[in-house]
């Protein structure tokens, strides 16, 4: 890889520094009751409310159709997902500084496989925390269950609930473009004068490559 | 219009229906709520109004909170008065509230609010409030609407002229309406009031940061009724202008004995006069027992300290302090226009409304133009002093509040209408009926340096046929005028809670982004918190039964205590360990002979609860919570004294 190339690998795995204090995915809530919404930010490292006692009222909601309490300590993924994203990190800035152009193509592949298994990951704690409710719970609903949509709206009895990913999910997805561009731009090519020359001579124009 | 549009024909119709619906629009009686005015005063469904008011409840003892224009009462703030609804002087953390030198007193007569200043204009921090009957003033928190602090007032007998702040709040004032002997000397003839009654004006000092209020200093003043006042603003910002009356002192019959002298004073009161004689050593140390009672919103506790004397300066001591300005026929109303240059009185039974030059007093002062020495206090004379005089206002002028635009408004009494008048001339400019008997009235800033303007509101005493009756006692009202044309214009009318005899309003702005949703539970410092169910618990310790008990949607944790036994005192320390918006709990319990709870997210508050008989006594939420609130519940088994059963609840930490 040239050095633009290596730059771009560079930047695109320092980019990923973001993921480590923005969120990656949000959840809004709304309903009658909430003109002032509710929502959950999720992390690298924890889940947070949008605002500071969204996560507790959402807890205390959700306890009337017997769902789990969500508790940022004991989800697993939270623990260790910071230590990945800092593996792509170190991995990332060893490849471009190794120059190796297959290292760009690897890391990109790397990070959507890890990018799909987060997701299907999400879609099972999401999965989990909508159909594992107690059997005590005060509000039972035949056939309803109560898990909310990967990204997109869905209403769950009185609350629209809103799931689209975060600015950290953002950065990261074009952190994967600049490394995959860093990969495709560092292809193999004829010379780069040679072409603009032909490209200008079908123009009619004469264009000195400078 | 363009004419090719339209055959002329057709435009002209047009126009004529437009203008037969104009007319019928104007003729509607009152145009009370016809057209334009109902328009003016509608607030759409979910929108939010462009001014508070608060408004005296008078001797409900309360503060009411409105909207303006709309005139939607959104809380009833208890000040002076226990209100079993909010659990306000029945809780232990509330009662220390009502504490005066007389034991707890329940109620009161609450006349003025007064917002907190800052550069002679509103700031929205606070608002004041006087007790007039046992003499108190309340502080009122504009970020949780609740009352934090209420001071007595020693030496005092009725707090009618109170509690006006002067340009950056360093005092809120209160002077006696009554007379009274002072100081050991109480147990005399009434008739020997000549000799032996004294007014009192009291400067309350304001902690700039806290706004903690303390007795600063005493004025001992002649035998006079103080009825309202006002500070100066601008150039006049050091002194502060009280109304008198019965300045013939009687003791009987005032309505005749106190009606007989032309002319009454307005005293003007040097104040930082008066804080260079404190400072001097000049003002002594007198008797005088009073109340200072803190409500802490940390702890949601009450404490209330009982202290004893003031300094008390002696006008004689004192010359250059105070000088009387000769006002006409017992004025209620001494206002400072927002310049700070004029000073109207209110003369209950003048003919006309006189108004004072600030820079002619000071003229005058320096001249020493006095007709005479009263108590050893001048008068000054009352051509040197004045500038003029309003001609023909109506009759009973009261009390006067300004717009932004050189124009005073005062209202009248007797004649039951507000009148309109030019500080540049004295002039009346036009005049408008109330329904019926306006007391005082309140433009939105009127005391102020920068009034608000748009509207001025009648705060009525008499409605009669205004509104559907209610049998003998009816309503108090409010009546809304816009006054941004040259005419006023009755928008709308609304009833008011108690008696309101003065209001205050400012732009919603200023304080609703900074309206409290829930006291953070984390930082909840009361000495019988419960921080989660985990810590709920019955502590017995001999007859004290202490209950920590919690709620959250949609139960208390404990909800099921036995071995309580009769002859025990049971505390309820209920914890609303809701953090979210809107979401207090109530708690009561059969046969409870106080009131119930009502708890604000984060915040503790503790019922006593006397048992008296052996049974089942259910406890429940009374503030609908949440769609299972009908089941938040529970009971209390009450044994008779001396029985075996132990004690035992279902809270977590046994």
């Amino acid at each position: 890889m040239d050095r633009t190339s290596r730059l771009l690998l560079a930047t695109a795995a320092l980019l990923l520094v973001g993921t480590f204090v923005l969120p990656l995915w949000q959840i809004e809530l709304e309903a009658p009751q909430y003109p002032e919404g509710l929502g959950m930010n999720i992390f690298l490292h924890t889940v947070e409310g949008a605002s500071p006692n969204d996560l507790e009222s959402i807890n205390n909601l959700n306890h009337y159709i017997g769902m789990k309490r969500i508790e940022p300590d004991s989800i697993a993924e939270l623990a260790y997902m910071p230590f990945i994203m800092a593996g792509m990190i170190v991995l990332g800035l060893g490849a471009a500084a190794w120059g190796r152009r297959w290292t760009a193509l690897a890391w990109v592949l790397l990070f959507a496989v890890l990018g799909v298994a987060g997701m299907i990951d999400f879609y099972i704690w999401e999965y989990n925390y909508g159909h594992d409710l107690d059997p005590r719970a005060i509000i039972k609903i035949p056939g309803m269950s109560y898990q909310p949509p990967l990204i997109g709206s869905e209403q769950i009895l009185n609350f629209m609930a809103h799931s689209y990913p975060g600015i950290g999910a953002m950065i990261a997805a074009v952190s994967g473009m600049l490394a995959a561009w860093a990969w495709w731009r560092s292809r193999p090519r004829p010379p780069r004068a040679g072409k603009l020359q032909r490209l200008d001579n079908d123009l009619g124009r004469n264009v000195s490559p400078n | 219009m363009n004419p090719g549009l339209f055959p002329r024909s057709v435009v002209v119709a047009i126009v004529m229906v437009a203008g037969t619906l104009f007319v019928a629009c104007n003729s509607a009686k009152d145009a009370g709520a016809a057209g334009d005015a109902a328009s003016r005063v509608y607030v759409a469904p979910g929108t939010h109004d462009e001014l508070y008011a608060f408004m005296s409840g008078g001797f409900s003892g309360q503060m009411s909170v409105y909207g303006l224009p709309s005139g939607r009462l959104f809380r009833v703030i208890p000040v002076f008065s226990q209100d079993p609804e909010k659990g306000w002087g029945y809780t232990e953390e509330t009662i220390p509230m009502l504490n005066t030198s007389f034991g707890f007193v329940p109620w009161d007569d609450a006349h003025h609010p007064e917002f907190s200043m800052t550069d002679g204009v509103p700031d929205g921090r606070w608002i004041f409030i006087n007790g007039n009957n046992t003499p108190r003033i309340a502080r009122i928190d504009l970020t949780t609407f609740r009352t934090t602090e209420i001071i007595e007032i020693p030496n005092s007998a009725g707090n009618h002229s109170s509690p006006f702040t002067t340009e950056n709040s360093e005092y809120v004032v209160a002077g006696t309406r009554f007379s009274i002997p002072m100081f050991e000397n109480q147990d005399v003839p009434i008739e020997s009031y000549k000799e032996n009654f004294r007014g009192m004006l009291s400067f309350v000092s304001v902690d700039k940061e806290h706004g903690n209020m303390d007795i600063a200093f005493q004025i001992l003043m002649p035998g006079f009724d103080y009825d309202l006042a006002h500070a100066g603003k601008g150039p006049s910002a050091d002194w502060m202008f009280f109304s008198t009356y019965n300045t013939e002192q009687a003791h009987t019959m005032l309505e005749v004995e106190a009606s007989q002298n032309d002319k009454d004073f307005i005293a003007a009161i040097n104040w930082k006069k008066a804080e260079q004689y404190v400072a001097q050593g000049k003002a002594k140390k007198m008797p005088g027992r009073y109340a200072h009672n803190v409500y802490d919103e940390k702890s949601h506790t009450a404490t209330s300290t009982m202290k004893d004397g003031v300094l008390v300066l002696d006008p004689k001591d004192c010359p250059d302090m105070i000088y009387f300005l000769p006002t006409p026929k017992s004025p209620h109303g001494a206002d400072v226009d927002p310049t700070g240059e004029y000073i109207v009185g209110g003369g209950k039974l003048a003919t006309v409304i006189p108004v004072f030059s600030f820079s002619k007093m000071l003229k005058a002062i320096d001249a020493k133009k006095f007709d005479a020495t009263v108590h050893d206090i001048p008068v000054l004379s009352y051509e040197a002093v004045l500038a003029g005089e309003v001609e023909k206002p109506g009759l009973g002028p009261l009390h006067t509040e300004f717009d932004n635009d050189g124009n005073a408004y005062t209202s009248m009494f007797v004649s039951s209408e507000i009148v309109k008048w030019s500080l540049k001339d004295f002039t009346v400019l036009d005049r408008v009926p109330t329904y019926y008997s306006i007391g005082h009235l309140m433009i939105p800033g009127g005391d102020s340096k920068k009034p608000y303007g748009k509207y001025v509101i009648a705060l009525n005493k008499i409605t009669k046929d205004r509104y559907l009756p209610t049998g003998p006692e009816l309503t108090q009202s409010a009546q809304l005028y816009d006054i941004t044309g040259s005419k006023m214009k009755l928008l709308s009318d609304f009833p008011t809670i108690g008696e309101p005899h003065y209001a205050q309003a400012l732009p919603a702005e200023l304080i609703k982004e900074k309206s409290v949703r829930a006291y953070k539970i984390m930082e909840n410092t009361h000495p019988h918190v419960t921080l989660g169910e985990k810590d709920t618990r019955v502590e017995r310790s001999g007859k004290v039964v202490r209950v920590y008990i919690t709620s959250i949607r949609s139960h208390f944790k404990p909800d099921v205590i036995e071995g309580i036994k009769v002859g025990d005192e049971v505390y309820f320390h209920l914890t609303n360990l809701e953090q979210d918006w809107d979401t207090p709990h109530g708690f009561a319990i059969k046969g409870a002979r106080t009131a119930e709870l009502l708890v604000m997210p984060g915040e503790t508050q503790t019922i006593k609860w006397l048992p008296d008989r052996p049974g089942i006594f259910p406890m429940y939420c009374t503030d609908f919570c949440s769609a299972l609130h009908q089941e938040m519940q529970g009971y209390v088994r009450v044994s008779p004294a001396g029985s075996s059963v132990a004690l035992k609840h279902n809270g977590l930490k046994q």
